[in-house]
């Protein structure tokens, strides 16, 4: 059972925004590499502009590799801001309080880290504006509409707006903290424009959680669109028999919400580790995320197991000769069996046992298994995908990824993770408003001779709410 | 001749008269501007052939027949690399051919995956002709730049300068002419290629294919499409190889 501790205002105050106030030991080395990192993934991108898309291992008929599945990596990984921060909010999910941000963040740059792909993965970079912008120029053609390539960026864009309206207006209250509490005049400043003059009225207040119920409600419809429209840059292929299936945009939906909330636990494990926030990330979040998590991973192995039924269903000799390539042929043999290990068979028999669920360490190894699988997931839906083995047997071929194509991939990971880094010296990384908020509705109640930690739900019992007026 | 607005191109090609000479691919490469395939090219799976001559064997030893099937740009009627361009590189003219704009291409590469019979070919490096071969290249087809997709147009340079030749000499352009016909029906030393309006009731093609799918599914027919199950609607229309030996192979 929970241990219930009641902390001070000043107290949260003090904790969470230490970091923002002072440098720790490790920042500046892990800025550093990271920084180094991104660095040669953009002078590797420079060079592939420079080249050509030769320097890839791109070929006939593999002419999508590494980009593309990293794309729909990164796609899956954003499902984690709209699963925690809306669908945990309206369902009054009371341990979300402390992750919310973290998620939306983390969101936010794997969104943009998705939004890189677009560049690297053309021809002509420097005409990707012609598919992204949805405007004709002085060319009189608008994109073509009837192609799922049109939606990606304009779902992406949507969802990464929203988010990022998301986050700041969640931060609105916490950078008005940061501004009384910032020692430079200079920094006072930046937070005190930034905060757009955030006092603490009611009214402020009001205006401050209607935009943040209206936001996470408005932004419900992305978490269907976004991985729906990435999968049907697949499924719309008729040529391509693995990926024209009517299973892929469910089946896309529920394997990112696997990997993303995945990812929030992992990043739950790392605020606890590196910014010493134990007392609010607790045993009981990482048990609550991991109950999710079973269900989460479990309907996506039963979307999985239905992708494999429709296909083997059909009898149609391509689609069973691409599914033994998928699964029993090097090397995609070998790398389906770890998939199906790491992003399946390992953690959710973990999870099943409470004591392993309320350890930090046990949630940070299985929920990076979990990635790592459903990384290897996209890969084996695009390459095997495209390298089957098709009527037209003279265009037999395989794929084997440049070391240009794995420095951006490696590149798109440490921005993120720098990005993430960099927003938590600046910014707080834990909502102290939602904390002290979730703190106000929680009570101890008597259950027989137990006492027992509960929560008052917010905005159900409506006569509540006319009382105090 | 039709109007040009109702007429649509075609492509009849005999499978029974290829005798796998490559002279098609050849003529081809350099009506087109395509750039030589080095050995590396072909390692690496690059290689660019808007026409290839797909060489099968059947049968087991010592009864091998070497079959060839040339493979060009089907020009779908309705063809799965259009509507997934998001800047509408490759598009259905009104002539029924399947466009490829390279000014408009930014190298997606979505209609190369779209392509059943795998005929769309991008351009991984920046085209290099030795010095001695840049004064052949043809002054009416676009030398693409590097990072754009580019496959088989049915000549489509050609079709216009010959409609417009025509148009302005007064004279009736025949289906079948050689100044009409894409480079590889003129190459091919067989015959085994037919170029045409299928619109044209009157035309050689027309003829052909109405012969060949009339009696389609049946033995003495000989006409089918490549890859039909998927409902391209393709605008080439192949004729069976007629296997004499056919019976002598079973008696064995």
């Amino acid at each position: 059972m929970q241990e219930h501790t009641q902390l001070s205002q000043k107290q949260i105050n003090d904790e969470l925004l230490r970091d923002i106030l002072t440098v720790p030991k490790w920042w500046l080395p892990a800025v550093v590499g990271l920084g180094i990192l991104v660095a040669t993934g953009l002078g590797a991108f420079s060079y592939m502009v420079y080249h050509g898309v030769g320097v890839t291992g791109l070929n006939r008929p593999v002419f999508w590799g590494f980009f593309i599945a990293n794309f729909v990596f990164w796609i899956g990984i954003s499902h984690a801001g709209i699963m925690i921060s809306a669908i945990l909010r309206l369902t009054q999910a009371e341990w979300r309080r402390p992750v919310t941000r973290a998620a939306e963040v983390m969101t936010v740059f794997s969104l943009i880290a998705a939004l890189h792909t677009p560049l690297f993965h053309v021809g002509r970079p420097w005409r990707v504006l012609y598919w992204i912008f949805p405007y004709d120029f002085d060319r009189g053609i608008w994109p073509n509409i009837r192609s799922p390539f049109v939606w990606d960026p304009s779902a992406v864009g949507t969802y990464l707006i929203a988010s990022s309206l998301f986050v700041f207006v969640c931060l609105l209250p916490d950078i008005a903290i940061l501004r009384d509490r910032a020692k430079g005049l200079f920094v006072k400043r930046i937070y005190a424009f930034l905060c757009l003059g955030f006092r603490g009225t009611p009214r402020q207040w009001r205006l401050q959680t209607v935009a943040g119920i209206l936001l996470s409600a408005l932004v419900l419809p992305v978490f269907v669109s976004v991985h729906s429209i990435v999968s049907w840059d697949f499924a719309v292929l008729i040529g391509v028999e693995g990926w024209h299936s009517t299973i892929f945009a469910p089946y896309f939906i529920i394997g990112a919400i696997h990997s993303g909330v995945s990812a929030v636990a992992m990043l739950m494990a790392l605020a606890v580790w590196l910014y010493k926030l134990d007392n609010y990330i607790k045993p009981d979040h990482f048990d609550a995320i991991a109950r999710l998590l079973i269900v989460v991973a479990t309907t996506w192995f039963f979307f999985f197991f239905l992708e494999w039924v429709y296909a083997l269903y059909t009898l149609d000799s391509p689609e069973i000769a691409l599914r033994e390539l998928q699964a029993f042929q090097w090397p995609y043999g070998p790398l389906f069996a770890i998939f199906v290990i790491l992003s399946f068979v390992i953690p959710v028999p973990i999870w099943l046992f409470k004591r392993f669920r309320r350890s930090a360490k046990i949630m940070f190894w299985t929920t990076i298994l979990v990635n790592i699988g459903m990384w290897l997931e996209r890969f084996l839906i695009i390459i095997p995908g495209l390298v089957r083995r098709t009527h037209m047997t003279f265009d037999w071929g395989t794929y084997h990824p440049s070391l240009v194509e794995i420095l951006i991939v490696v590149e798109t990971f440490a921005f993120v993770a720098l990005g993430m880094l960099l927003f938590a010296k600046v910014l707080p990384l834990i909502p102290l408003f939602d904390v002290k908020e979730g703190m106000v509705f929680r009570h101890l109640i008597k259950v027989g001779r137990k006492t027992v930690p509960a929560s008052i739900r917010e905005g159900l019992p409506h006569h509540y709410y006319e009382k105090k007026h | 001749m039709a109007d040009s607005q109702d007429r649509k191109w075609g492509m009849v090609v005999d499978i029974d008269r290829c005798t796998g000479c490559n002279g098609c691919v050849v003529a081809c490469q350099s009506e087109n501007n395509i750039p030589n395939n080095l050995e590396e090219h072909f390692n690496q799976r690059r290689a660019i052939q808007w026409i290839r001559i797909e060489r099968y064997w059947e049968g087991e030893y010592p009864n091998v027949k070497a079959r060839f099937i040339p493979v060009m740009c089907q020009q779908c009627g309705n063809a799965p690399c259009e509507p997934v361009c998001p800047v509408y590189a490759t598009y259905h003219n009104e002539e029924g051919l399947n466009v490829q704009v390279y000014n408009r291409c930014i190298g997606t590469r979505f209609c190369a995956n779209g392509c059943p019979y795998h005929v769309r070919f991008f351009n991984f490096w920046e085209p290099e002709w030795p010095e001695s071969l840049k004064n052949q290249l043809n002054p009416d087809v676009t030398v693409r730049s590097r990072g754009i997709m580019e496959k088989c147009s049915f000549c489509v340079q050609r079709i216009r300068r010959s409609t417009r030749e025509g148009e302005r000499d007064e004279v009736q352009v025949e289906d079948g002419d050689r100044a009409l016909s894409p480079a590889c029906v003129n190459a091919c030393p067989t015959t085994a290629l037919t170029f045409g309006d299928f619109n044209n009731d009157s035309s050689q093609v027309s003829m052909m294919k109405e012969e060949a799918m009339a009696n389609r599914g049946k033995k003495e027919g000989r006409g089918y499409r490549l890859l039909d199950n998927l409902g391209t609607e393709a605008n080439v229309i192949y004729l069976k190889k007629v296997d004499n030996s056919a019976g002598a192979v079973h008696g064995h």
